[in-house]
């Protein structure tokens, strides 16, 4: 056996947790099924829309009225995007340094498209996610941002079509990020019995497809004049 | 048949090191992956130049020696097998097969297709083991263990501690070698007492090693000669969550040892 590297001692029990690699997995996992339990609570809501203008836009007044309880929601998110991103770059440092020499020839086996565009579908994501934010919930970057106004503001937004082209491809994306991050997330955190099937992943390709499928709905609705 | 191969040679840990290609012609289908490499050698040898270096021992599966990444896949194109247990016959007559070392930070190149795998043995001392009373032997039978436990133990025991899985990973992650150690014993009552620190101080020392952590590609899995899955690396999680934020016995505990 050669020299070592000896391992660090952190005494906090937190130091032990995020000093680790596991524990860094972990929070990434934690905070991701959070915001799993966000997007399909969101996508819910979002079929409101095809009920007509009244139903989504009193929705929205609903949400609008929880007052402290909206915030507290929009604080729990926040931290958890920003835990979930500080995670990942770690990680991916980590990660990087792992293997400083490439192999000339590689053949991978079984590792998915979602599961090695996780990275940079997830950069993706951060950027639909702040242009979303200017764009529907400030209006900041909206031709005609009406406030309470949920039905005009997306009929309006959705028929520039780069914007519509935009929001379907982030929901690719959205569905990639789902199918690779709902799985691990669950064996991450240790959810999961003994199976015959570890790779199999029927429960996060419905949860992709159906949160994928139904965000897209919406501006596909509008650009195809199925939304007026 | 006639095979090219695209070797890594590098002469030791300092030299960069390049790809260099041998013809091997004549083979038999029926020689092992490694026997044709020793044909290789054997006319480099004649021919007054230095063999490739390659890592092999028991060359029936069981001692993890062999390790090479042939065309891109750990251990090459056959499931469940490790380098020694290929042979010639999962190749086509005329194939250029490439060649290389397992790469890893933690697996610095000694000399052509050899690493250093003594990471792995550090993760080991760290705390895959069990303390066990001395005095005179007990009946074979006076623990006893749940059937299920038993068996998932040894298939987590199977692991032969080769590194294909650090080797096939993406992120160069030893999870599925840790996971498999911390499980073996974990599951078992004897492996009890020191569940907690061991789980905390085997991953402490996989990433001072600088291995990757673990994305869930599952290349693991699949590269494994002995097919561990990847359930022990939710096990792992499992258990060393516990031991973080629920584990006594660590936090009392300042010295080394």
């Amino acid at each position: 056996m050669t020299e070592g590297v000896a391992a660090p001692r952190p005494t906090t029990r937190l130091e032990r947790f995020w000093h680790s690699t596991v524990g860094k997995k972990v929070v990434m996992a934690a905070t991701g099924l959070i915001m799993v339990a966000f997007v399909i609570g969101h996508v819910a809501g979002n079929l409101l829309v095809f009920a007509g203008p009244e139903r989504i836009n009193a929705y929205s007044a609903f949400l609008h009225g929880t007052g402290e309880l909206l915030w507290l929601v929009r604080l729990v998110l926040l931290a958890a995007v920003v835990l979930h991103i500080i995670s990942a770059y770690q990680l991916t440092r980590i990660d990087m340094r792992a293997r400083p020499i490439a192999y000339t020839t590689r053949d991978p086996q079984v590792s998915t498209l979602a599961a090695r565009t996780i990275r940079w579908g997830g950069v993706l994501l951060l950027v639909f996610i702040v242009f979303h934010l200017l764009h529907m919930t400030t209006g900041t970057v909206h031709p005609d941002f009406v406030p309470g106004d949920v039905y005009s503001n997306v009929v309006v937004a959705f028929r520039v079509w780069p914007v519509t082209l935009f929001y379907v491809l982030a929901m690719a994306a959205l569905g990639l990020h789902l199918y690779h991050g709902t799985w691990s997330a669950f064996r991450t955190l240790g959810l999961v019995r003994p199976s015959a099937e570890p790779l199999q992943r029927r429960g996060a390709a419905a949860v992709a497809i159906l949160v994928a499928g139904a965000f897209a709905a919406v501006p596909l609705a509008v650009a195809l004049g199925l939304l007026r | 048949m006639d095979v090219t191969l695209r070797v890594w040679r590098q002469r030791g840990p300092s030299d960069p090191g390049g790809i260099v290609e041998y013809p091997a012609t004549g083979v038999s289908p029926d020689a092992s992956f490694l026997e044709m490499l020793d044909l290789v050698n054997e006319g480099l040898m004649a021919r007054g130049e230095p063999p490739i270096a390659f890592a092999h021992d028991c060359r029936e599966g069981i001692c993890g020696a062999c390790s090479l990444m042939i065309d891109g896949i750990a251990h090459g194109p056959m499931a469940g097998a490790a380098t020694c247990q290929v042979h010639m016959r999962s190749f086509s007559d005329g194939a250029t097969i490439t060649i290389e070392p397992w790469r890893a930070a933690a697996f610095p190149v000694l000399k052509d297709l050899i690493v250093d795998r003594s990471a792995l043995d550090r993760i080991i001392a760290a705390g895959g083991f069990v303390t066990a009373a001395t005095g005179g032997a007990q009946d074979a039978n006076a623990v006893l263990v749940p059937k299920e436990a038993a068996d998932r133990a040894m298939d987590a025991a199977a692991c032969i501690g080769c590194g294909a899985c650090v080797a096939a990973c993406p992120n160069a992650s030893a999870s599925l070698f840790t996971a498999a150690k911390v499980s073996h014993l974990g599951l078992m009552p004897q492996g009890q007492p020191e569940r907690s620190r061991r789980v905390i101080r085997m991953v402490a020392q996989m990433d001072a090693e600088g291995f990757g952590d673990c994305t869930l590609f599952g290349e693991c899995q699949d590269a494994c000669p002995k097919e561990i899955s990847i359930d022990v690396i939710a096990r792992m999680h499992r258990d060393h969550m516990r031991a973080v934020w629920f584990g006594g016995e660590e936090r009392a505990e300042t010295g080394p040892g």
